[in-house]
C-alpha cells in the first residue's frame, strides 16, 4: 500500500515536471524538431540574443517589474501599517474586502476593466492612444498591492507592541519609534512582498494583454505574438530562460526566509 | 488600552484607500456602465439581451471547467493526503517541488504542453517508432481539459495538503479503534476535516478554467469557443466594448455566486469541530 501510494505522488509529480523539462531540453536541440533531440546547441539562444524585439520586451518587462514593485511595495507597506493602526471595523473590513478584490476576480475580468477605464479615460481625455507603458505600469501595481499587503500585514500583527511603546518612552518621535524599531522588524516582510510583486509582473499575461499596445510589449506578450501561430524554438530558449530566473527568485525568497528566522532565533 | 495614534499612522492607507478606489471599484463601474449602454452612451439593456444567443459558450465553458476541477479533485486529493503522510523533511521538498510550477508562467507551460502533445511533438514520435498510429490531441475537447487540470492541478493540491497537515493523526487511531475500517475513516473523518482545503481548491481550479482563453486557443486549437475566448474577442478585435461588458458581468456574478455558496458549504460542516 505504501509502496503503491509512494509510486502514484511519484508519478504525479512527473507527469507536473515532464512538458516544462522537455521545453528546456528541447531548447539545447541542435535541429528545428520537437520530435527528436540531434545534438547539443546554443543556437537557439543566439537567435534569441539577435532579436531585437525580443531584448526590447525584456527591457520593458524589466522596467514595468522593478517600476510596478516598488510603487507596489511603498504603497502597500504603508497601507499594512495604516490597516493594522485603523480603529473602525467596518473601514478596515471594507479596505480588506476591496484589497481582496482582484485576488477574487478572474484575471481577464481585472484586465478588461482596467482597459475599459483607461480607454474611457483617454476618450475624456483626448487621447487616442492611451493604453501603453504607464498603463501597464498601474495595472501591475493594482493587481500586485494585495500580495504585498498580504506579506507585510502579519509582520505588524505579529510585532510587540510594548517596543513601540518603549521607543516613545525613551524620547523617539512616532516616526523615529517608526523608522528605528519597527520598520527593521516587518523588513523581512516587505522585501519579500517586493520579490513576489516583482515575479508577478515578470509573469503576468493576461491582464497586460488587455492594458498594453503593440508598441509596449513585455516578454509573455511577446511570447503569445510569436507562439500565436507556428512554433518558434527561439521562444524556447526564452522560456527556459524564463523559468530559470523565477527558480532563482523563489531561492532567493526562500533565503532571506530562512536568514529571517534565524536572526529571530539568534535574538532569542 | 487606548493610545494616540500619529499622523502617520491614521494616513498611512490613505493612498493605499485612493488607490483602492481608482483602480479597482473605477473599473468595476465601468463594467457596469459599459455593459448597461449602447454604443451611443444611452441606457439599454440591449447587451444583456444579447447574452441569450451566448448560452451555449457559457454551458461549455461551465462544462469543461466543472469536468476539470473534478478531475483535479479526484487526482489531487490522494496525491495531497500522500504527501502529509510523508516524513517532514520529504514534505518541505515535496511543497517545493508543488510550488514552484505554480510561479511559472501558464503561458509557458501551456505552450510546453502543448509542443509535447502536437501532431510533430514528443508523444506522438514515441507513439510512431514503438509502431503504433500516431493519435491527434491538440484541437480535441480532451486537450483542453487536460490543459485545466495540468496548469492548475497545483492550485488543488496545495490547500488540500495544508488542510490535510493540519488534521491530528490521533483521530484516525480513534477512528481505527472505534472500529472504522479504511473507507470509513476516509468518508467519516478525513473527508469532512479538510472540507475547508476542498473548498479553497475546488475555488482556485473552478475560477481561472472558466474564465481562460490561452488554454483553448493553444489546445483547442481554436475549435472551442469558451467565455474566455469570446470576452477576449470582444475587447481585443472587434472593439465591442458593451457585449464584452456585458459578458464578463455575467461571468464575474457567476463566479462570486459560486464562491458564496461553496463558503457556505464549509461554513456549514468544516472547520470547527464538534467536539
Amino acid at each position: 500500500m505504501k509502496i503503491l501510494s509512494r509510486t502514484y505522488m511519484w508519478v504525479v509529480f512527473a507527469l507536473l515536471y515532464a512538458p516544462i523539462l522537455v521545453l528546456v531540453i528541447f531548447s539545447f536541440n541542435d535541429g528545428g524538431s520537437l520530435a527528436s533531440y540531434t545534438g547539443f546547441s546554443f543556437r537557439w539562444y543566439g537567435e534569441l540574443f539577435h532579436d531585437s524585439v525580443a531584448l526590447q520586451s525584456l527591457k520593458n518587462s524589466l522596467f514595468l517589474a522593478v517600476s510596478s514593485s516598488l510603487l507596489a511595495t511603498l504603497i502597500g507597506t504603508f497601507a499594512a501599517l495604516g490597516l493594522d493602526r485603523m480603529r473602525n471595523r467596518y473601514v478596515k473590513g471594507a479596505v480588506n474586502a476591496v484589497t481582496n478584490i482582484p485576488m477574487m476576480n478572474p484575471d481577464i475580468v481585472t484586465g478588461v476593466s482596467l482597459m475599459l477605464l483607461f480607454v474611457a479615460v483617454g476618450g475624456i481625455l483626448g487621447l487616442s492612444e492611451i493604453l501603453g507603458r504607464w498603463t501597464m505600469l498601474m495595472a501591475h501595481t493594482t493587481f500586485s498591492l494585495p500580495y504585498v499587503i498580504l506579506s507585510v500585514l502579519p509582520r505588524f500583527r505579529q510585532f510587540d507592541r510594548t517596543l513601540r511603546e518603549a521607543a516613545l518612552d525613551l524620547g523617539c518621535t512616532p516616526w523615529q519609534s517608526f523608522y528605528k524599531v519597527e520598520l527593521p522588524a516587518i523588513l523581512p516582510g516587505v522585501f519579500s512582498g517586493l520579490v513576489m510583486a516583482f515575479t508577478l509582473s515578470l509573469d503576468d499575461f493576461v491582464i497586460s494583454h488587455f492594458v498594453s499596445s503593440p508598441d509596449f510589449q513585455t516578454l509573455p506578450l511577446y511570447i503569445y505574438n510569436q507562439t500565436a501561430h507556428n512554433v518558434k524554438y527561439s521562444m524556447y530558449a526564452l522560456c527556459t530562460l524564463i523559468i530559470f530566473t523565477i527558480l532563482a527568485l523563489l531561492l532567493v525568497i526562500n533565503f532571506a526566509g530562512s536568514i529571517g528566522k534565524r536572526r529571530k532565533e539568534g535574538a532569542k | 488600552m487606548k493610545q494616540k495614534r500619529s499622523l502617520l499612522e491614521r494616513a498611512a492607507a490613505v493612498p493605499h484607500m485612493l488607490w483602492a478606489v481608482l483602480f479597482i471599484i473605477g473599473p468595476l463601474l465601468f463594467v457596469l456602465y459599459f455593459a448597461f449602454t449602447d454604443t451611443k452612451g444611452e441606457f439599454s439593456f440591449s447587451n444583456i439581451e444579447l447574452l441569450s444567443s451566448y448560452s451555449h459558450i457559457f454551458f461549455l465553458s461551465i462544462c469543461f471547467s466543472l469536468v476539470a476541477t473534478a478531475f483535479c479533485l479526484l487526482i489531487g486529493y490522494p496525491l495531497a493526503f500522500v504527501m502529509s503522510r510523508a516524513k517532514p523533511s520529504t514534505q518541505k521538498l515535496l511543497t517545493v517541488l508543488l510550488m514552484l510550477p505554480m510561479w511559472i508562467s501558464l503561458l509557458i507551460r501551456t505552450y510546453s504542453l502543448m509542443t509535447l502533445l502536437d501532431n510533430g511533438g514528443l508523444v506522438n514520435s514515441l507513439l510512431t517508432s514503438m509502431g503504433l498510429a500516431p493519435v491527434t490531441i491538440v484541437g480535441t475537447g480532451g486537450a483542453v481539459i487536460l490543459g485545466m487540470i495540468y496548469d492548475f492541478l497545483p492550485y488543488m493540491v496545495l490547500p488540500i495538503y495544508t488542510s490535510m497537515s493540519k488534521l491530528d493523526g490521533r483521530y484516525l487511531e480513534a477512528a481505527a479503534d472505534l472500529g472504522c475500517n479504511g473507507f470509513q475513516t476516509l468518508f467519516r473523518v478525513i473527508l469532512p476535516l479538510t472540507v475547508p482545503g476542498i473548498v479553497s481548491g475546488v475555488t482556485m481550479v473552478f475560477v481561472p478554467s472558466i474564465s481562460t482563453f490561452y488554454i483553448s486557443q493553444k489546445l483547442g486549437g481554436g475549435n472551442f469557443d469558451l467565455i474566455g475566448d469570446t470576452i477576449e474577442r470582444q475587447f481585443k478585435f472587434t472593439s465591442t466594448y458593451h457585449v464584452g461588458a456585458a459578458l464578463s458581468l455575467v461571468m464575474m456574478i457567476l463566479i462570486l455566486i459560486s464562491i458564496a455558496v461553496m463558503n457556505r458549504f464549509s461554513d456549514s460542516d468544516g472547520e470547527d469541530m464538534p467536539i
